[in-house]
């Protein structure tokens, strides 16, 4: 942000005689009140009339579709019935607490988009400490799940939180473990930095530099995903077991906020693996030479990759079964960690023996990543023509002398 | 760099400020008919038995405890992560017996059966 300061004033957009401190003050409010009010909350409410939507084609239905075209509104009606229900406070609860404990996730939810990049120099502030930095405010979310769990003195909720706070923080190993290789190989913790040592190439992204990178991006995402309480970890607020778990007495808005941050950390998930591994916002530079062209090009490809992580969040929740607790936490300690433990020693010998790189290894992993989509892509074209083929032929109806004869 | 983290001040009174007008929003346009059976614990329709603050499983806190350790040793590998191309052989010999170390007790946890969750 304060580059982006800097190049304004010395364009002449700011006032002269304004002392610097006041524009980047004033800049800062700015944009983070853009990035609040424009971005994260839409994108929040968005995210979940996708999620609807897509869920209603995987269970073949429709989904919302009434309130606007396809629906799309839906996220803002489900807002403001929100509003206008009654916010409950259990007599039993330990009130201060429970009051508190949406606010904690709400501010921990926002401030991990300080240092999310949109594009170019749009950033609210890139901290040199950065990853190191969102792996910290996003684990906020946990105390605040579990100040919930605890505060609302409902046996579901404890469940939940405790659950929560569990999986949560064991999952925090293979993730954090997982972002080193990315750290070794761009020397720094800093997300603009980190995209800065990828290039637009897919096979300069970190993600193809080498095999222990490709796995160490698997574990990442599905450790995110247990740390957003996403299914198949989606444990401690499983409807079929313990009603709402650690949300279960919150009501109205006290609710939305605690299922805004979750859609929310979705988007921040699929910004984190886009940023680390797969070369955030780069685009070739011959594309665009005008800056403003370009910063908006650089935040489409950004969203692009970044929203892609979301629909496949969506997409596994719709399509995977929930795991029991045991399973949850025998995954993360006897599979991801030592996984991830090999993953990151591996790419440190990797860079001591290849301290290039290895460019055919690259292009290769590149090259199967590229196979894979198109092999998945061709499924889907298969599948679309056979369920367009099969329509087609229910609509022939043998029994209906009717249509038949209009055709002969 | 001085207003480097200002921003995050920033970002903690934004979240706090959205959290605050939805609930305010909330309480002036949402009603308040309060009743003892509405405030009560949801049991699923049984009257509540008992508040929930009691013991949980033991297993919670050894996970409790296994982060700690690991945590704070994924924590202490960032610094060197950053300085690991100029580091180089001898970097990568220190980790090795670092990880040694660490991998010693994670097959000691595995062994004593702290992982294990019936």
């Amino acid at each position: 942000m304060q580059e982006l300061v800097d190049s304004l004033v010395a364009d002449g957009f700011v006032p002269g005689g304004l002392p610097l401190w006041v524009a980047y003050l004033g800049a800062m409010l700015v944009f983070g009140g853009i990035v609040v009010f424009v971005f994260i909350l839409p994108i929040a409410g968005i995210t979940t009339w996708v999620e609807r939507r897509v869920a209603g084609r995987i269970q073949s239905r429709i989904g919302p579709n009434r309130t606007g075209p396809a629906g799309f509104l839906q996220w803002l009606a489900d807002g403001i019935k929100s509003v206008l229900k009654e916010d409950i406070v259990p007599s039993a609860a330990d009130v201060p607490l429970f009051k508190l404990a949406p606010y904690v996730v709400m501010t921990g939810f926002v401030a991990a988009f300080v240092v999310v990049p949109f594009g170019g120099p749009l950033i609210i502030a890139d901290l040199n400490v950065g990853i190191l930095y969102l792996t910290a405010v996003t684990a906020l979310v946990v105390v605040g799940i579990l100040m919930a769990g605890w505060a609302s003195n409902n046996k579901w909720s404890l469940l939940g939180g405790i659950r929560s706070a569990a999986q949560i923080v064991s999952y925090e190993i293979p993730a954090g473990l997982s972002i080193l290789p990315v750290v070794m190989l761009a020397g720094t913790l800093s997300m603009q930095g980190i995209i800065g040592h990828q290039g637009w190439a897919p096979w300069t992204w970190h993600v193809f530099d080498n095999p222990f990178t490709f796995f160490a991006f698997f574990i990442l995402f599905v450790s995110a995903l247990a740390e957003g309480n996403r299914t198949p970890f989606d444990l401690p607020e499983a409807e079929s077991e313990l009603v709402m778990g650690f949300a279960t007495e919150y009501s109205g808005l006290r609710n939305l906020l605690f299922f805004m941050a979750e859609w929310g950390n979705l988007y921040v998930i699929g910004a984190v693996v886009t940023t680390l591994f797969l070369g955030g916002w780069q685009i070739p530079l011959a594309l665009a030479d005008h800056p403003v062209p370009r910063i908006v090009l650089q935040f489409a490809i950004f969203f692009a990759k970044a929203y892609f992580w979301v629909f496949v969040a969506v997409w596994l929740r719709w399509t995977l079964p929930r795991i029991r607790v045991d399973q949850m936490m025998i995954m993360c300690w006897k599979y991801l960690v030592p996984i991830a433990f090999v993953n990151f020693m591996g790419t440190a010998v990797w860079m001591v023996l290849f301290p290039a790189g290895v460019p055919a290894v690259r292009v290769l992993l590149s090259l199967t990543a590229a196979g894979l989509l198109v092999a998945f892509a061709r499924r889907v074209v298969f599948h679309v023509r056979r369920a367009l083929l099969t329509r087609e032929e229910l609509s022939f109806n043998p029994l209906s002398t009717a249509r038949v004869m209009s055709r002969g | 760099m001085k207003f480097q983290y200002v921003p995050v001040l920033i970002a903690f009174g934004l979240g706090g400020l959205v959290a605050a007008v939805f609930v305010a929003a909330g309480m002036f346009l949402g009603p308040r008919r309060p009743s003892p059976v509405k405030e009560a614990a949801f049991e699923c329709g049984n009257p509540p038995s008992g508040p929930a603050w009691g013991r949980f499983s033991v297993k919670f806190y050894l996970t409790a405890i296994l982060f700690i350790v690991f945590d704070v040793e994924v924590v202490f590998m960032y610094p060197w992560a950053v300085l690991f191309r100029p580091l180089g052989v001898f970097g990568l010999v220190e980790m090795s017996v670092f990880v040694l170390v660490l991998t010693v007790g994670l097959v000691y946890v595995w062994r004593k059966g702290a992982l294990e969750w019936d």
